[in-house]
């Protein structure tokens, strides 16, 4: 079929949104690991922060940055007409 | 669960859940019986025959329960796998043998530096969520090659798809089928292959008989039953440490003590005796292997010589009988004295004092930590993208009901593979901790039980001697073998036998879970891929599926055959496997989504030319076949042989770009499946992904 305007502007948000979250995605995995010496001469709950961020705190941001792309995508589909109905 | 097809989507919901907790309840039920046969006197044999049967058994009844030859069924569960057990599946699917057991060990051995591979195996799901899993359960076909094939058009695509997914897919099964033999022996007694045939009944039974539909409900059981087994004994020797029964969280101030630990061990005087020895041993064999010839000589002219003096001197008849062994013992020729050199040269590695567990990129210049941070990187970067592009996983998103479930499936798979990943540094901090406490300093008269029994029982894992011979074991007179942690962490936590029975059963539902998802990506790229789309297209759905089942036991024997063969280095080929999984698909798959003019030969040279580089740089870097006469290399950028998709990936998105834009653009059609892919839904749409 043929794409509107609208359908457009649904791709163009679903791009910008899926760059935010990969730039969060870079800043907690290479950009971290890079400076990791730097970060562990800041403590963080008796941990040396690098290593916490390696170990726990950058897995724990993947699983969130997963769940705010699901949240956000479903509203974004109801919003410009291209979600699936409800499966419920 | 085979009667369900007309229900509708919460109500089938509803009662997997049921199904799942009444499950979970029943798991922990039978684990506190068999406790309690324990102390009623049962034994530890018949714990792990117990624990093995009862399991696969399980898992073989989820298959027979299961059977299907609808080839929606078959190859994607009837596309009504609810997203949170489709991401507990995955995260089965996911966690192999390799992370149960070993990746504990391997953080425990290399500190910060192992954590590579911790981010590596879960922020990869990021490239999953954003770049591919939607857009595949948009697409709604079967397999990988599918979705190359539809959107670049031709054979030549399929084939190195087919090609790609078979050879990463194969490397990594044999890992598996390996883990499963040597964990039914390990804990029933039984012999290596009986243990490989065992598993691979329940694998077989399962998978042959449903297909993807049996698989997914057996790797929720298997999920369930793994992270009970994991958990339970990390969180017991945590609260035991941290008082705080989340050790993930409370370890921080274990963490501090355990550097405190390191710095007394690496100043503490018998400590750095014991280093003296090993690294004077180090020292007199590489001057040894310096003059082969005149050291072997002068090696067994000295032990003759002092036989000799003892018995004109008439010495004490022991001191003669000793001297006597000495002479006997020494070498026969100069090739096994080399070979005895060469060993204790590499004594050298024992002689240095306990690295900083959370001290990130331990070198001994700047240049040799800069080089192991890039090193990081590159692990980290070659995990990801390879957890992007493996068939096995990706496949798993096409059995959701819908695009929005897919998306929320990948966040579940993460949580669930979260659990896990979070909890491993934890037990290598924690297991260190004990061991610098409990263990150092301990006499070896009487050693701490689990010690005493693992070195009894395995000196490959656990090898204490006291070389110094002043009775205390030190740190520097223990060498530990990373699957060691996970294994005995029930015991060094005091926990009954019941629990690490427990621990293998998790362990083997890790390593049967991965090889169920390996074997039917193989089958199915065989009898889907290769012999539907491209011999036979004119073939019956029912005979589809047949040709899928008897491929899936050819594919079986033949991992068992080369399993049996125990090829060297599996650390090396998993890593591989990632590699090229990441060089040949993830440039292709994500260009098909967010580039509509990606075209054909694009594709083909893109992955042709990703592949490429990858083989080539392992080819020319790699010991395994540089000392088959391949012509060695120099590491490009000193990035180890494992990390090669670190140049093959470049490559192949390159390649694409440059050839697409040299030819001429893709079909209407294409870039109409392009546009329809990119929608969850639009109007006039169902007919196109619900029909096929």
């Amino acid at each position: 079929m043929q794409l509107t305007e609208k359908h457009n502007q649904y791709w163009h948000k679903n791009l910008v949104i899926t760059a935010v979250l990969l730039a969060v995605w870079f800043l907690v995995t290479f950009v971290e690991a890079w400076y990791a010496r730097e970060l562990n001469g800041i403590t963080f709950f008796g941990f040396p922060l690098g290593f916490y961020m390696s170990a726990q705190g950058s897995l724990a941001i993947y699983v969130l940055i997963i769940g705010v792309y699901a949240v956000y995508m479903k509203k974004l589909d109801k919003e410009y007409g291209v979600d699936e109905g409800d499966l419920e | 669960m085979s009667q369900v097809v007309t229900q509708s989507h919460a109500g089938f919901k509803s009662q997997l859940k049921k199904y799942y907790s009444v499950y979970a309840g029943g798991f922990i039920g039978f684990v506190l019986l068999l406790a309690l046969a324990e102390q009623l006197g049962m034994s530890r044999q018949w714990i792990g025959y117990w624990f093995l049967f009862a399991t696969v058994g399980l898992y073989a009844a989820i298959g027979v329960m299961s059977r299907t030859s609808d080839v929606s069924e078959y190859y994607v569960a009837g596309r009504r796998v609810p997203a949170f057990f489709n991401g507990m599946a995955t995260g089965a699917d996911w966690m192999s043998a390799a992370s149960f057991i070993g990746m504990a060990g391997t953080l425990f051995l290399t500190g910060y530096d192992g954590l590579a591979w911790v981010m590596g195996w879960t922020g990869g799901y990021c490239l999953v969520a954003l770049f591919l899993a939607p857009y595949l359960r948009k697409f709604g076909q079967f397999t990988i090659p599918d979705f190359l094939a539809e959107r670049y058009g031709g054979n030549i695509v399929r084939t190195i798809g087919i090609l790609s997914a078979i050879t990463c897919s194969f490397v990594y099964v044999v890992a598996q089928i390996y883990g499963v033999g040597l964990i039914t022996s390990r804990f029933t007694g039984l012999e290596f292959g009986v243990g490989v045939f065992v598993g691979l009944g329940g694998i077989l039974v399962c998978s042959m008989l449903g297909g993807m539909k049996a698989v997914t409900w057996t790797q929720v059981a298997q999920y369930i039953i793994l992270i009970i087994a994991y958990l339970t004994p990390v969180v017991w020797l945590g609260t035991k440490h941290t008082g705080i029964p989340i050790p993930q969280i409370a370890y921080g101030y274990t963490l501090q003590k355990v550097g405190d630990l390191e710095k007394k061990i690496t100043a503490d005087p018998k400590e750095q005796e014991v280093r003296k020895i090993f690294a004077d041993r180090a020292a007199a064999g590489k001057a040894a292997l310096a003059a082969p010839e005149k050291a072997y000589n002068e090696g067994k002219a000295k032990l003759e010589q002092n036989l000799a003096s003892l018995k004109s001197s008439n010495a004490p008849a022991d001191q003669v009988a000793a001297a006597e062994k000495a002479v006997t013992a020494y070498p026969k020729d100069v090739v096994a004295a080399k070979a005895a050199w060469t060993r204790e040269a590499g004594l050298a590695a024992r002689s240095a004092p306990p690295r900083p567990h959370a001290e990130a990129f331990v070198g001994k210049d700047e240049k040799a930590r800069d080089s192991a941070r890039l090193n990081f990187i590159g692990i980290v970067f070659c995990m990801m993208f390879g957890t992007a592009a493996l068939p096995h996983i990706l496949m798993r998103y096409y059995t959701t009901p819908s695009v929005q479930e897919a998306r929320v499936s990948v966040f579940w798979s993460l949580f669930f593979i979260f659990l896990l990943y979070f909890t491993a540094p934890t037990l290598a901090v924690l297991a260190k901790y004990d061991m610098f406490t409990n263990l150092v300093g301990s006499s070896f008269a009487s050693l701490p039980a689990w010690a005493a029994a693992w070195a009894k029982v395995d000196p490959g894992l656990l090898n204490i001697t006291d070389i110094n011979k002043d009775g205390i074991v030190q740190w520097a007179e223990v060498v530990i073998g990373g699957d060691l942690i996970v294994l005995a962490t029930p015991e060094i936590a005091g926990l009954p036998y019941v629990v690490s029975g427990l621990v293998a059963a998790g362990g083997l539902a890790a390593a049967l879970s991965t090889a169920d998802g390996l074997l039917l990506t193989i089958a199915n790229a065989l009898s889907h891929d290769l012999y539907y789309k491209m011999i036979d297209p004119t073939a019956s759905t029912t005979k589809r599926v047949t040709m899928s089942k008897v491929l899936l036991i050819v594919v079986a024997i033949v991992a068992a055959y080369v399993t049996s063969l125990k090829p060297g280095d599996i650390l090396f080929l998993v890593g591989a496997a990632f590699s090229l999984a990441a060089s040949a698909f993830f440039p292709p798959l994500v260009m098909g989504v967010f580039w509509k003019r990606a075209n054909k030969w694009g594709a083909i040279i893109g992955m042709a030319a990703g592949l490429a580089v990858c083989i080539y740089y392992m080819m020319r870097t790699y010991p395994f076949f540089t000392n088959m006469g391949v012509p060695k290399m120099d590491l490009w950028f000193g990035l180890s042989p494992v990390s090669a998709g670190m140049f093959g990936l470049p490559v192949g998105l390159l390649a694409i770009i440059i050839v697409s834009y040299l030819t001429s653009p893709p079909s209407k059609e294409v870039q109409e499946l392009v546009e329809h892919v990119r929608y969850p839904h639009l109007k006039g749409d169902s007919v196109m992904s619900e029909a096929r």
